[in-house]
């Protein structure tokens, strides 16, 4: 049985404590995105300010917004960091490797088809993709009922940067 | 008594059948904000279709019902539909009291008995509801399985629920005829084996003695105040009454700004289980300014040592956030 070791490692409640890009950017020129894990009432909210066009564009600034668990925000945090000055599909890479990590052992009903996608997506990347700190989250896949938790900022991110693309957060 | 599939099927049916049949733009009903959602979301269905108001009967800061304009809100209205008891304050609600008040305005009196009939001695007639619904599952039964209680007047000119088998006296090609009460609302094959299960709940509790497992509750409910508060003073708030005579075993609290899902997280790790989350009342939730809550549940088979446990285990969790 995995123990409490396995889901607050340090570097976690590091970042827990001590969040990074905490905050907000003015909108415009930053794109606000909410999102909600239904479970627990969670909400965050990512402003993302991207320079240039499409998948070259450059993440300039991120902050997080909102309030949640210790692996909620510690995950955000970190991947505030992990694609800051970032492009477009470095970042899609990123959450493709981190979606895939954290939909490892959950090819059942949990991890749905975007878990299973990634898995493959990430696959074929030619250049494995170094997840560095974030990989102190893989802890949490042992504990089902978190898996939400951490994948939250991910997909708050990842939708805000497909409404930016796509000309929706213009 | 109308079995339904949970709680929520029977208050549906209510909003459903009882309040389509009775209630049209301009009409009104009041809720409280201590509300599951499933006496909020059906009623909010039937305001997008029938533009029907919602009145909120509001909360005193200790999270007992402020009724000091309840006569106001009350005034016009059709039905005013309140739980018993609060699933996340654990406030054990005035029910003879809102039912007369209700019933001096000319509404009927919907109560949401899930948290209460599981811990105290329940009567319909002394309540003086006209509708009430419960779960099997909170009262040691099986899932699967609610009661609608409802005066049989009331009952008799409902238009039917879920149409189908069961529920028919006759079907023609040109229409049918509604079945006898209950049955009139039981559309379908019955939940049989989860009625039987229920009935053996029932049969356990009662043995006990809804008195004495009210006693037992306000017994270790105290204790627990008494212990949590004594051993973590100011870093732990207890949600809801502090009065043991005005609130049940359902402790609510916020514990030195840890999350409530990595508070259950470590307390699991210790056996200890509690609720983390919104507990199906996310308007009270943001009333009281918090994404969540753990909750603590004692009931018939917790006893003193339970609550160290908890208490003990709340010493680990700041061990692991390093307070």
């Amino acid at each position: 049985m995995p123990g409490l070791e396995d889901l607050y490692r340090e570097i976690i409640l590091d970042h827990y404590r001590n969040p990074r890009n905490k905050g907000e950017l003015a909108t415009p020129p930053a794109h606000r995105t909410e999102g909600m894990n239904p479970l627990c009432g969670d909400e965050i909210a990512v402003y993302l300010d991207l320079e240039g066009v499409g998948e070259a564009a450059i993440v300039k600034d991120i902050r997080i917004g909102g309030q949640g668990c210790s692996i909620s925000q510690s995950s955000a945090s970190m991947m505030s960091s992990a694609v800051k000055g970032k492009s477009v599909a470095e970042a899609r890479k990123l959450l493709r490797a981190f979606k895939a990590m954290m939909s490892i052992h959950e090819t059942g009903h949990d991890a749905g088809p975007d878990g299973l996608d990634s898995e493959s997506d990430a696959a074929e990347d030619a250049v494995p993709v170094k997840l560095g700190d974030l990989e102190a989250l893989r802890g949490v896949v042992k504990f089902p009922v978190r898996i939400k938790c951490a994948t939250l900022a991910w997909n708050t991110m990842a939708q805000g940067i497909d409404e930016i693309v796509s000309g929706a957060g213009s | 008594m109308v079995f339904t599939k949970n709680a929520t099927e029977a208050l549906n049916l209510v909003v459903y059948s009882w309040a389509r049949a009775n209630m049209g733009p301009g009409d009104a009903v009041l809720l409280t904000h201590m509300e599951h959602h499933a006496n909020i979301v059906p009623w909010q269905m039937l305001a997008a279709e029938r533009g029907i108001d919602i009145r909120w009967l509001p909360l005193t800061p200790d999270g007992q019902l402020d009724l000091s304009d309840l006569t106001r809100l009350l005034d016009g209205v059709k039905a005013f539909s309140f739980t018993a008891m609060s699933n996340v304050l654990g406030t054990i609600n005035p029910v003879r009291l809102l039912c007369d008040a209700a019933h001096a305005a000319g509404a009927i009196a919907i109560v949401d008995g899930c948290q209460s009939v599981p811990h105290n001695v329940t009567d319909v007639v002394a309540m003086g509801a006209d509708f009430m619904a419960f779960s099997g599952h909170k009262l040691c039964g099986p899932t699967g399985i609610g009661v609608l209680w409802g005066r049989e007047a009331l009952l008799d000119a409902m238009p039917p629920f879920l149409g189908g088998g069961s529920m028919i006296s006759d079907v023609r090609l040109g229409g049918f005829t509604t079945a006898e009460l209950p049955h009139k609302f039981e559309a379908g094959t019955p939940p049989i084996t989860e009625a039987v299960g229920l009935g053996a709940a029932v049969d356990y509790l009662s043995a006990l003695g809804m008195t004495a497992i009210r006693q037992h509750e306000m017994a270790i409910t105290r204790y627990a105040l008494d212990t949590l508060t004594a051993r973590f003073g100011n870093d732990i708030t207890i949600h809801g009454p502090a009065n043991v005579e005005l609130r049940g075993a359902t402790l609510s609290f916020a514990f030195r700004g840890v999350h409530p899902h990595d508070l259950s997280q470590v307390l699991d790790e210790s056996n200890v289980y509690v609720r983390a989350g919104h507990h199906c009342a996310k308007p009270l939730m943001r009333l009281m300014d918090v994404g969540a809550t753990a909750r603590a549940s004692f009931y018939v088979y917790n006893d003193e040592a339970d609550v160290d446990a908890l208490a003990d285990s709340l010493d680990a969790v700041s061990d692991v956030f390093a307070f």
